[in-house]
């Protein structure tokens, strides 16, 4: 990776192409950015140039913000930079996220940015490439980490809510709000009862609607006067407003949190939600060892989560790998309530 | 088994008491007498033995879910809990095991303990195929003698009566001393026949608990008016005799009269119808032992008589809130501790070891009383409680006539040396660390701590670990010392098992000093200037 001749580096600033002069999710100011998705650990402001793929663009925009030079490839479509040949491929991490591949004199790398490998209603699937570089996440790279089948979890929030609103109380479920959020209100059963959003989740829901992302019909919690409409219904909201007083509004209410984390019980007890629902946009265990066998990669280096553990196991079972460390967080937590209280805060102003 | 799992993930996933009481009462309604026996056994803390150790669960683990040790060692560190990690690390599986609870515990679980290791290979490794994820957990909990549960004998009990409409304090009762969990012991803690015997004798008081004083004593009017005793860290405790039978409440509303048998022996002594309020303190030779010798002794149903000598206890009494039958709380404080000093001098020689009046700490002014708490350190004490002469016994935390007046601990500005993840609630974050101070230009480990920190900070402290990584040993990280962070603890003592030749008690993180650099950290000699402090005090 360090060496010269190698088609990416790592920089201060980031991942970096020499040869066609750009840089893969920078972390720091640069002149050309190709950014895998709208999360807030790969999308950073204030570079000079964006290239996003064409089904993030609207996020892309919210992110990065609407005065922003941004071009835009779709799924698939070759973009050339200095002889070297870029396309971006769905990754199914979030809506318009991409795996980047970079091919030059025949040489494949390809940067996968977050993935998953179980399908996702609101994003196009995963597609297994063909590289000699595989650029891998381990958020959750240990063998604890399996994904129970997603119709089960959603069973799971289901049942949780008719029971809450048998016993007269609001559901409130924290999820992400650049994709969990929508996941949740597209995969739950939507005749349960009414939907509110938090300031941060409804600008994006918006956003998924419009880039054609089937969702139930939301109300944002703000344009609520009278607090008897919160009965019985969902609120989804980010996971930074836990334990804020905005949610004193909901009156007595039970808490869920949508995560991969929850899946090991003192995660959930630390989050101190009543109940912790196991769904992931990253890929689990089994589907990082199934997406890195597919690649077929005579290397592959491992950015962020449990990176250690994974670049061991791999080259004990006959892959070559190398750790790589990034500044990519993968938990979107700790960010994107960074940014989801940045819209928290506006909420507040507007009203 | 089933419905027990389900009654074990419910309590799990909330923190709120009546939802537990709910999902209890839920359990007991439905469950057949045999296994409510046993969940009311596991669930008011006594556990079996182990019945296979941990080493050979973990190995067996590693073989069927085909992970290399390493591997495994790594998800138990990142889980916190070898149970939940093995039930995570088997390969999945959707099938619900439906023997009943008595049946798996009679049958599967304790002929097996001392078995053959071939035969106790396969019947876990068959009752894991049979079982799903929160099964597998379950039933790891119990075989290794590790089965916890978030609720206490409280809530078990309050389930209970509130389901045989039979009053709470008589449940506790009925579930006192040995029982064998079977399906007639079960219905005779529920039912709504009462013995003679089961008048609400057992019935404790709410404790009076005091604030800190935070305001000049001044302010409390006159010294004449007031009583300070010393303030004792041990277990605050409910003494009761009435109608011949003993009961020792704690501040939770236990009932640990099992834990403490010399405390209830000594108590058969005390005039009919007293109820006393005190600290029960480990304590030897006239002085009092380490509170961590205490702790010893808490979380066990059975005391041995190893235990019963390496721990003795007293009981420094301070209250007296029932006297010959008569409620004494409305009486005034100068009035009831009279009384209470009669009884505890004419006690009969079986309790005057154990029954110790707290010493009233005499003083003429505020400022004489303020150069007396500066002995408390060298006392073993926390500081002192400040009682009005003229007060009732108030029910729950007041202000006003009780106060505490604990003494400031000892602070020192340490850096972060070496991180490891924490367990249980803290599990996968880096929350347990270790501090240097300076030694001739080096740092040097002096203390480990891992409260203080807010969850944001926590989270802050576990990015920069991982950041800042120098080494890996096992589970330990070493960090390139940058974080200086103030340090509380109770005492110091010198010590040679430690590098520093000082250990400290209590060490707790104050908060974190990111206004300091590495450079004006403390050294040891100031460290140990501390020490000579101390031990000065404590000759004088």
């Amino acid at each position: 990776m360090s060496a010269k001749n190698s088609l990416i580096t790592l920089t201060k600033s980031g991942l970096y192409c020499e040869r066609g002069d750009f840089f893969l999710d920078p972390w720091l100011p640069v002149d050309k950015a190709i950014v895998t998705h709208a999360h807030a650990d790969h999308t950073y402001r204030g570079n000079q140039k964006y290239l996003v793929p064409r089904e993030g663009e609207r996020l892309s925009r919210i992110r990065i913000g609407y005065d922003a030079v941004i071009e835009t490839s779709a799924y698939g479509e070759t973009v050339d930079i200095n002889g070297v040949k870029i396309s971006f491929h769905p990754a199914g991490h979030v809506l318009g996220s991409a795996q980047v591949r970079v091919e030059y004199k025949g040489e494949i790398w390809v940067v996968s940015g977050d993935y998953k490998l179980t399908p996702d209603a609101t994003c196009a699937p995963f597609e297994h490439i063909h590289c000699h570089k595989f650029i891998t996440e381990a958020t959750f790279g240990l063998p604890i980490y399996r994904w129970t089948p997603t119709e089960i979890i959603f069973e799971q929030i289901n049942d949780w809510w008719r029971r809450n609103q048998k016993k007269g109380k609001v559901s409130v479920i924290f999820a992400y709000s650049l994709g969990k959020a929508q996941r949740v209100m597209n995969g739950i059963d939507r005749h349960i009862g009414k939907i509110f959003t938090h300031g941060a989740v409804e600008r994006l829901t918006q956003a998924y609607r419009e880039s054609g992302v089937d969702l139930p019909e939301t109300k944002y919690v703000g344009a609520v006067e009278n607090k008897k409409e919160f009965a019985g219904s969902l609120i989804v909201a980010p996971p930074s407003a836990a334990s804020s007083t905005w949610m004193r509004r909901f009156g007595t209410h039970s808490t869920g949190f949508a995560s991969g984390w929850m899946i090991v019980r003192g995660a959930r007890r630390r989050k101190a939600v009543d109940r912790g629902f196991v769904l992931s946009d990253h890929a689990d265990w089994t589907e990082l060892q199934t997406a890195i066998r597919e690649t077929h990669a005579e290397t592959v280096f491992v950015t962020h989560g449990f990176i250690d553990e994974l670049v061991r196991w791999l080259n004990e079972n006959g892959t070559n790998a190398k750790p790589l460390q990034t500044q990519f967080v993968g938990d979107e937590d700790a960010l994107e309530d960074v940014l989801a209280t940045e819209f928290f805060e506006k909420e507040i102003e507007n009203q | 088994m089933k419905l027990f799992t389900e009654l074990y993930t419910e309590l799990e996933q909330t923190n709120k008491t009546n939802e537990k009481v709910e999902a209890l009462k839920f359990y007991f309604e439905c469950a057949d007498a045999r296994d409510a026996a046993w969940a009311l056994y596991f669930l008011s803390g006594r556990k079996p033995r182990q019945i296979v150790p941990s080493k050979k669960l973990r190995e067996w683990a590693i073989e069927i879910s085909q992970v290399p040790e390493w591997l495994y060692d790594e998800s138990r560190d990142t889980v916190g809990d070898g149970a939940e990690t093995i039930a995570l690390l088997l390969p999945n599986n959707s099938s619900i095991d439906d023997t009943p609870l008595h049946v798996l515990v009679e049958e599967r679980l304790v002929p097996l303990r001392g078995a053959d290791e071939t035969i106790q290979y396969e019947e876990v490794l068959s009752s894991w195929q049979a079982m799903n994820y929160s099964q597998r957990l379950v039933y790891n909990k119990l075989i290794s003698g590790s089965f916890r549960v978030g609720v206490s004998q409280l809530l078990v009990t309050r389930a209970l009566a509130q389901l045989s409409d039979v009053p709470t304090d008589i449940i506790a009762q009925r579930l006192m001393g040995d029982w064998q969990p079977t399906a007639e012991f079960y219905e005779k803690v529920v039912t709504s026949e009462m013995k003679a015997d089961e008048r609400p004798i057992a019935r404790p008081f709410p404790f009076h608990l005091a604030h800190q004083i935070d305001f000049p004593l001044e302010k409390l009017g006159e010294i004449k008016d007031w009583q300070a005793e010393w303030k004792w860290d041990g277990i605050r405790v409910q003494v009761i005799k009435r109608e011949s039978q003993v009961f020792l409440w704690s501040r939770g509303e236990d009932l640990i009269s099992e834990r403490f048998p010399e405390i209830a022996e000594a108590a058969a002594f005390l005039p009919e119808g007293t109820v006393l309020d005190g600290e029960i303190l480990p304590w030897r030779d006239d002085s009092v032992l380490p509170f961590t010798e205490l702790q010893r002794r808490i979380g066990r149903k059975n005391i041995s008589d190893k235990m019963l000598a390496e721990v003795p206890v007293i009981v420094q009494v301070y209250d007296l809130l029932e006297f010959e039958n008569e409620d004494m709380r409305t009486e005034e404080f100068e009035k009831r501790r009279k009384t209470l000093e009669q009884i505890i001098t004419s006690i009969d020689n079986g309790g005057k070891t154990i029954f110790r009046i707290t010493d009233s700490v005499r003083a003429e002014s505020w400022k004489q009383l303020t150069e007396k708490r500066e002995n408390s350190r060298s006392l073993k004490v926390e500081g002192l409680m400040l009682k009005k002469l003229d007060s009732p016994y108030r029910v729950g935390r007041h202000r006003g006539d009780w106060w505490k007046w604990k003494i400031d601990p000892f602070t020192i500005d340490a850096v972060l040396l070496y991180a490891q993840k924490g367990t249980g609630k803290r599990a996968n974050l880096f929350t347990d660390y270790t501090f240097a101070v300076w030694k001739e230009g080096e740092l040097v480990p002096f203390a480990k701590a891992y409260s203080g920190l807010t969850d944001k900070e926590i989270r802050k402290v576990d990015k920069f670990v991982r950041d800042n990584t120098k080494e890996t040993f096992g589970p330990v990280r070493s960090v390139l010392p940058k974080l200086v962070f103030e340090l509380a603890f109770e005492a110091i003592q010198k010590s040679s098992r430690h590098k520093s030749g000082v250990a400290v008690r209590f060490p707790r993180i104050l908060r974190w000093r990111d206004d300091k650099a590495i450079e004006e950290a403390d050294s040891l000699e100031a460290i140990h200037a501390l020490l000579e402090g101390y031990e000065a005090e404590g000759k004088k």
